[in-house]
């Protein structure tokens, strides 16, 4: 079984290589293929072992040492068990189709090649992250899929900046710099946790942390979940390390459907999840994070209710359902944060796919107040996008009302109702705002038409890669309890319980407030939308600008920062140290220049000289011979 | 005590003939106090008891060597005396005198080694010419030969250099005609 | 008596005599005679110590120094001659082509 291992990890690496060579061709149509069907391998090995490990069983593979050196020893070791299988064939799943829609989204652009070695890449990486059996493999998966996310936002690199007025991303290369700037900071936090860890533990495989987490104080194990958790939260976009999400929109759109609904940010989630014996031991943390979670699920859905950017909106949901995602894995309901973030990555990434045809049609105008009506030339895209926006806002029998639903459950079961009413209201925000996009691109006034657009459906290979995901998006949820008892060998069940009637009223009320959110879109937005005069409002304002918080790092961080960059550069570096350097240089020059007023090719003069250094001589004789 | 005499009077002697050459103004001064200088020093050597060095030192030194200077001398403008420009005259006094205050000091300090094995010790019985003779045919056979070479090599060095561009200056055809030297 | 120390003083007055002499002297020709002094002082030393020593070393040493002395002068005084045909003085300050 060890093999099946090898083999899901390895392919992604196999294609990116191989699309690597290419980087600088012009297109090449077989790379595609290629590494779609080496990432379609991947998924077969992980579906294998999934199968494999059904009943309990653990494959465990140790490829080779890393660093020996005294006491520390780590080595780089693998996992298949109940967790990281799921994320790993969640991965592969959504990679692989990701590479196939790429193919068609790709196809007329220059850098094909590059793309679909950047693309492999980020699933290697991602892979290495489920896959590792200790906390500095993830770290490497970790920073992996930080460069390739970096590499595919920044994928437009030559796109000069624009002011913040025009384009709030600025350019590809800004948002790149950002997503990478902003985990960085919080990766500092990550390791500090996994120092902290190492420090108390002396081991940095799982294991041993398990085991080894049982006799240390309590405070050592908050700080250490805390700062572990910090870096979470920077790879999945938790406030305050959320705007990159937002901005990393600048990519070509299936690396958003793969990066930033399905695989990147929910890293964070993972990690949580991975090491669940640890916030098991703290609750208070977890509750924090929970906490965390809801406050990020509702300020990201508000924002998402007035942006006229197609995939920001979708972005902004992201961030919402992750925060989702967060109170589950707070709250200890591990297996539910899990199932969330497969179903998620569904019915999302499919949603992303779609945003992508419909940008393609529309020569990749984002403004949804261009669009509208788009239903006729796009039906396909049309009636997947409408499934998964069904899902997302969690309606029975679909499989976002399965795991949303759980996580309220939970939220209710554990006497939090504060949580439980954000997260509630969040529901039906969430709701309102997929379905005011789908009113407003696919359905009303075709506005495009004044704009001169000529939309067209997307190659039907695309259609059919994103049908899949879509069935999936529609029927994951039925596999819940399959899944549960799956993933309980390893994860702790959940025991918060509620009474069944308690449970259907939960349901019953839930669902009442998306079916409503979904209403109030469909009536507003088929007689024309809000007026006008709301967006001069303050409230608008607020949302437009993101709360102005871009605005507020911009100011706080971003120019003392390079105030400070700047003075390092002028003052220190440019006038110290390389004055320094300066100097040695001149004065030996200088030396040099002065000992040349010696070098007279007078013949007198060398003579004395000469007879000067046989005095010099003579005297070091004698006052050697003094002592 | 006539050792001692010796000693003194010709010490005297050479460092007067000497300092004459170097501070004289007229080359030709110059030329003789040197070649006086030298025969005073043979006289050295034969308190010496290195007999064969002293009569080597005439005949090489104040006969050829001068000779050669005198030659030489012949070729240059001496009759003008030669203005020198000294930039720094006291310079050259004063490292001079300081290295000699240096090495005398040096020099005079008793030798305290006492195992000093001579390398090619002086035969009692044997005079100084036969002594080296010995020494000279057999240990340094090899330098002799070389310095032979040398002497060769340095002899049609001279002829060469100082004869060959006689005719640039004198401009003398017969000369060109009677030996046949190019230009 | 004379002992080997005043025989070396003797020997050193006169090298630094001739070292006077070279730095000083700004006629090539008087420079020669200058180096012809600095090397009899030197005879002398040598001569002095082999015969205190009783070693015959020293004299030998003496005398590839005379041997070397001589041909030196020869190749010296042609070049001298050269120089003289080529720039017609023998002054020390006119031989700076090499300076810098």
């Amino acid at each position: 079984m060890e093999k099946y291992l090898y083999i899901a990890l390895f392919a992604p690496l196999v294609g990116s290589l191989i699309a690597a060579i290419f980087g600088n061709t012009p297109k090449k149509v077989f790379l595609g293929v290629i590494t779609s069907s080496l990432i379609f391998v991947s998924f077969l090995s992980s579906v294998l072992l999934m199968m494999w490990t059904f009943n309990g069983n653990v494959v465990k593979a140790e490829m080779m040492d890393w660093i020996t050196a005294g006491n520390f020893s780590i080595s780089f070791g693998f996992v298949a068990d109940q967790v990281s299988t799921t994320m790993m064939a969640v991965v592969s799943l959504v990679s692989g189709i990701v590479h196939v829609h790429s193919m068609g989204y790709m196809a007329h652009d220059k850098g094909y090649n590059r793309y679909f070695s950047y693309l492999s890449a980020f699933v290697f990486s991602m892979m290495i992250l489920v896959m590792s059996d200790n906390l500095l493999g993830l770290f490497i998966g970790w920073e992996g899929v930080g460069v390739c996310s970096w590499l595919l936002i920044g994928f437009w690199y030559h796109k000069k900046d624009e002011p913040v007025e025009v384009n709030s991303s600025i350019s590809p290369s800004w948002a790149a710099n950002e997503a990478f700037i902003m985990n960085r900071v919080a990766d500092l936090a990550m390791l500090v946790g996994i120092f902290i860890i190492f420090w108390n533990i002396g081991s940095v495989k799982y294991d041993d942390i398990f085991t080894g987490i049982q006799s240390l104080s309590t405070t050592t194990i908050v700080s250490a979940g805390v700062f572990l958790f910090i870096g979470a939260m920077g790879k999945s976009a938790q406030f305050p390390f959320h705007p990159w999400l937002a901005d990393a929109m600048e990519g070509p759109t299936p690396v958003s459907a793969l990066i930033h609904a399905a695989t990147m940010v929910t890293a964070g989630v993972f990690l949580v999840v991975r090491l669940s014996p640890l916030y098991e031991m703290i609750p208070e943390v977890g509750y924090g994070i929970a906490v965390l979670g809801a406050f990020v699920a509702m300020f990201a859905a508000t924002m998402g209710l007035v942006h006229n950017n197609l995939k920001k909106v979708i972005a902004y949901s992201t961030l919402s359902q992750l925060g989702y995602m967060f109170v589950a894995a707070g709250l200890g309901a591990y297996w539910i944060a899990l199932f969330h973030l497969a179903t998620h990555a569904f019915f999302k990434s499919v949603l992303f796919l779609g945003a992508g045809n419909v940008m393609h049609a529309m020569d990749d105008e984002l403004n949804i107040k261009k669009m509208g009506g788009l239903y006729k030339p796009m039906k396909h895209t049309a009636i997947i996008m409408i499934l998964a926006s069904v899902a997302l806002a969690g309606i029975y029998p679909f499989a976002g009302f399965f795991s949303k639903d759980m996580i309220l459950e939970v939220a209710f079961a554990e006497h939090s109702y504060l949580l439980w009413t954000i997260l509630w209201i969040t529901a039906g925000l969430t709701a309102f705002y997929s379905f005011r996009l789908i009113m407003l691109v696919f359905f009303g006034e075709e506005r495009y038409k004044a704009f001169g657009f000529h939309p067209h459906e997307a190659y039907r290979f695309q259609i059919i890669a994103m049908i899949p995901l879509t069935i999936l998006a529609v029927i994951a949820g039925f596999g819940e309890h399959s899944f549960m008892e799956y993933v309980s060998h390893i994860l702790p069940e959940y025991h918060g319980h509620v009474s069944s009637g308690t449970v259907m009223t939960l349901i019953a009320v839930t669902s009442a407030m998306a079916l409503s959110g979904i209403g109030f879109a469909v009536w507003k937005y088929s007689r024309g939308g809000f007026s006008k005069s709301w967006e001069n409002t303050f409230i608008h304002k607020l949302l437009i600008n993101q709360y102005y918080i871009p605005k507020f790092y911009d100011v706080v961080f971003s120019k003392p920062y390079k105030e400070l960059s700047t003075f390092a550069w002028k003052e220190i570096d440019m006038k110290i140290v390389d004055a320094t350097v300066d100097f040695i240089a001149t004065s030996i020059y200088d030396m040099g220049e002065s000992s040349r007023s010696m070098q007279t090719a007078n013949l007198s003069q060398a003579l004395k000289w000469m007879a000067f250094g046989l005095l010099v001589l003579v005297a070091l004789v004698f006052f050697a011979g003094l002592k | 005590m006539f050792e001692a005499v010796a000693f003194y009077l010709f010490s005297f002697l050479t460092i007067a003939m000497f300092s004459i050459t170097v501070m004289s103004k007229n080359a030709l001064y110059s030329l003789s106090s040197l070649a006086a200088g030298m025969i005073f020093i043979s006289a050295f050597f034969f308190l010496l008891n290195a007999d064969f060095l002293g009569v080597v030192q005439i005949i090489v030194y104040t006969g050829a060597v001068m000779a050669l200077y005198a030659f030489g001398m012949m070729f240059v403008d001496t009759t003008t005396d030669v203005v020198e420009k000294i930039a720094n005259p006291k310079l050259a006094f004063v490292l001079s005198a300081l290295s000699a205050i240096l090495v005398i000091i040096i020099v005079i300090s008793p030798i305290v080694a006492d195992n000093i094995q001579a390398l090619y010790p002086v035969s009692a019985n044997l005079g100084n010419a036969q002594d080296v003779g010995l020494v000279l045919f057999t240990k340094y056979l090899v330098p002799f030969e070389v310095a032979a070479v040398m002497l060769l090599v340095a002899m049609i060095g001279g002829i060469i250099l100082a004869g060959k561009k006689m005719d640039e200056i004198h401009n003398n055809s017969e000369l060109d005609d009677e030996f046949n030297l190019k230009v | 008596m004379i002992t080997l120390s005043d025989y070396l003083v003797l020997s050193t007055i006169l090298f630094m005599i001739g070292l006077f002499g070279v730095v000083r002297r700004k006629n090539l020709l008087m420079l020669f005679f200058a180096t012809e002094i600095m090397l009899n002082a030197v005879n002398i030393g040598l001569a002095a110590i082999s015969n205190y020593y009783g070693d015959l070393t020293g004299q030998m040493f003496a005398f590839f120094i005379i041997a070397i002395a001589a041909s030196e002068v020869a190749v010296g005084l042609g070049l001298l001659i050269l120089w003289f045909k080529r720039k017609g003085t023998i002054d020390l300050d006119s031989l700076q082509s090499m300076k810098g």
